[in-house]
């Protein structure tokens, strides 16, 4: 299988005053090419902080990679100079950021926003860069002749495009899109998505995309990866998250969203909060909100184990048959 | 079932720079009691304007507010007063629309003190917001917390317990959970329907999130700048739309599982602007089935099936 990432073992930490913040812990993900993956979670899970730490933006104070491996074709990102990595970071793995708005810069047209991280990349005239930036305004559908307009000229769908627009111009392999949707409306949310999609089959772009979106997620991932408290609790292909689902998490999270095709007169929560990650339980960190919770997940973590082909589960009770049903 | 609210021919109009802003433009409906009306509609289609005109937040441009049959449009001083105890609201953002300086216990008890419940005995008041406190769930032991020591789904308990504290009738809910994550959603959804069934509570329920909607309205209302473009009972808005502009909207839903993919409308061109709007319909620029009577007369809202409303001169 050929990797374009591989993240092995990866810890993340921020220091705080109010003591270790352990976002990642122990995360092993792979990225494979052409793929897309749909990094699933809930408010805090360390989404972001993975995202960040493939891109070697982990903000430093209070952020520290306290261990584990990010290979990028096979180098470890953790070990290049700031140079080699910035070179990577610029062509080869672009990020679209979680907050849109605050990411484009307010006294410059977008045309010239987009023309200027062309210009980053690539050896190109300024008249050579402002024409491609016509053309990839073009692609994401939005009319070359509107180059010259500013952001606030342009509603909050049109400003993901530029976007979008801008992670793409330097053709990358590998997108990091940080929840690219939310903060749109659901029919804008369907043509940027319509437009992801599309981009990444001409280009065979791999990507990661952040969301905590189950119903996004199925539109354009191939594979899924659930995330809790800093851990994958659950990685699959679409078909084994969906209709396979194992990790009591997951299923509580379906459990949690109105079925709009059916009238249920009750939604089933998952009891409580997440664990606060500066002090998070010493056993499964799912334990103190877990139905199926035993003496055993409260006094060790339960390891990743494969369940099936590709299917991973991090649960004590996989397998073993409890009131009613499997885990 | 009685009616408990009705709205006639509402409107609400902004002043700014670049002209009138018509958030709200001529938007009638009723309530019965008991009964909970979902509000849906994109960012901006004035939903909350909507919301806080009825409960006397924004003085509306036009049109009428008759709440248990008596015209409460212009109310004003006591008579105001009174009616605010019935009627409140829940707000969007649990993260601003508390006081950061005041304790959980002081956010709750002051619609009390406000309005002389339980009035000069502390220990009374104190009692009645445990009591409160207790019912949408939050421990006793966070009666002295400051709201940024708690998490989301905790503030917006707070929030309910401030809207439950005068025992109001009706309540205007403008996006409840839209900040929340899903597990924390689900555990807010279901207490406010549990509230609803104890004490007998009519909602309007704004929301933009169309799976929200259908799971806890009776009757929805689907806002398009400013209009209402279709109107009728829940089931019946996800088994057959009218409007082609509902059409998109629920074929642009995602849905967590596998293989329910629709036909997805999309739509092309870019929102109309609420200022100083041109005559035709609203959505003209977007939809799929402009004619040209679209981009002259705006359509009514009218009942095309049984309970059934839709603004739409395809029909
Ligand atoms: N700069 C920082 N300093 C201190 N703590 C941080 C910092 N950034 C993130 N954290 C903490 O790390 C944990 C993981 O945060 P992260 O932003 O990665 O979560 P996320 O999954 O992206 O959440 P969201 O869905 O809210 O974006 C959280 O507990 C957060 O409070
Ligand atoms: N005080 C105000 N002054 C001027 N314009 C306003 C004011 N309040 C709201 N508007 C405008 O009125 C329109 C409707 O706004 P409103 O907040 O009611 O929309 P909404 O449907 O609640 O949107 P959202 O889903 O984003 O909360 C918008 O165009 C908004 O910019
Ligand atoms: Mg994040
Ligand atoms: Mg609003």
């Amino acid at each position: 299988m050929d990797n374009v990432i591989e993240i092995k073992d990866l810890s993340i930490q921020y220091a705080t005053d109010e003591g270790i913040v352990k976002a990642v812990n122990h995360l092993n993900l792979q990225l494979a090419r052409g793929e897309t993956l749909g990094l699933v979670g809930e408010t805090g899970a360390g989404k972001t902080t993975t995202a960040l730490g493939i891109m070697g933006l982990i903000p430093d104070p209070p952020g520290v990679i306290t261990g584990g491996e990010i290979l990028f074709e096979g180098t470890d990102l953790l070990k290049l100079s700031k140079q080699r990595l910035r070179a990577i970071r610029g062509n080869k793995i672009s990020m679209i950021f979680q907050d849109p708005m605050t990411s484009l810069n307010p006294v410059v047209t977008v045309g010239d926003q987009i023309a200027e991280s062309i210009r980053i990349h690539e050896k190109l005239s300024r008249a050579e860069a402002a024409l491609k930036a016509k053309d990839m305004l073009e692609l994401v559908g939005i009319p070359g002749d509107r180059y010259g307009e500013y952001p606030h000229q342009f509603s909050g769908g049109m400003k993901q495009r530029v976007i979008i627009a801008i992670a793409l111009s330097c053709n990358p392999e590998v997108i990091l899109a940080d929840e690219p949707t939310t903060a749109l409306d659901v029919t804008i949310q369907a043509q940027v998505l319509d437009l992801i999609s599309k981009l990444k089959k001409e280009k065979n772009t791999s990507m990661i995309l952040i969301t905590h979106d189950l119903g996004v997620v199925v539109e354009i991932c191939d594979k899924v990866a659930i995330m809790y408290a800093g851990e994958i609790v659950e990685y699959g292909s679409l078909e084994q998250i969906y209709d396979q689902t194992a990790h009591p998490y997951t299923k509580g999270l379906f459990g949690s969203i109105p079925d709009i095709e059916a009238k249920t007169s009750r939604l089933k929560p998952i009891p409580g909060l997440m664990p606060d990650p500066s002090n998070l339980p010493e056993g499964c960190s799912f334990e103190p909100r877990c139905e199926r919770s035993c003496q055993l997940c409260k006094e060790e973590n339960p390891p990743l184990i494969e369940i099936g082909n590709g299917h991973f589960v991090k649960c004590h009770n996989y397998g073993k048959v409890g009131e009613g049903e499997d885990v | 079932m009685s009616e408990l609210l009705r709205v006639e021919h509402l409107k609400k109009y902004f002043d700014t720079p670049r002209g009138l802003l018509h958030a709200v433009d001529d938007v009638s409906f009723s309530i019965e009691r008991g009964e909970t009306l979902g509000v849906v509609g994109e960012s901006g289609c004035g939903k909350s304007t909507l919301g806080r005109c009825i409960v006397h937040l924004l003085e509306p441009t036009g049109g009428k507010i008759f709440f248990k049959d008596e015209d409460i449009t212009n109310i004003r001083g006591e008579r105001l007063k009174e009616s605010r105890k019935s009627m409140q609201m829940i707000f969007q953002d649990p993260f601003s629309s508390l006081n950061p300086r005041m304790t959980v216990k002081s956010i709750i008890m002051e619609p009390m003190i406000i309005h002389k419940l339980h009035q000069g005995n502390e220990a009374a008041q104190e009692k009645a917001v445990l009591e409160i406190m207790e019912t949408v769930g939050l421990a006793k032991r966070l009666i002295d917390s400051y709201p940024h020591e708690l998490d989301g789904g905790r503030r917006q308990r707070i929030g309910i317990a401030r809207a439950l504290a005068l025992e109001p009738e009706f309540i205007v809910c403008d996006e409840p959970v839209s900040a929340l994550d899903v597990s924390i959603q689900a555990q807010i959804l279901n207490l406010m329907r549990d509230l609803q069934e104890e004490r007998n509570l009519t909602y309007i329920f704004i929301t933009h999130d169309l799976s929200v909607v259908k799971h806890i309205s009776d009757r929805i209302c689907v806002m398009y700048l400013g209009n209402i473009v279709e109107q009728c009972p829940a089931d019946k808005l996800f088994a057959s739309q009218f409007h082609p502009y509902t059409q998109a909207l629920l074929s642009a839903i995602p849905i967590a599982k596998i293989n329910a993919k629709r036909e997805r409308i999309i739509l092309k061109g870019e929102i109309t602007s609420p200022i100083d709007p041109e005559p035709g319909c609203r959505f003209a620029a977007r939809c799929l089935y402009t004619k040209p009577e679209c981009l002259e007369v705006q359509p009514d809202l009218k009942e095309v099936e049984d309970g059934h409303l839709v603004a739409c001169h395809l029909y």
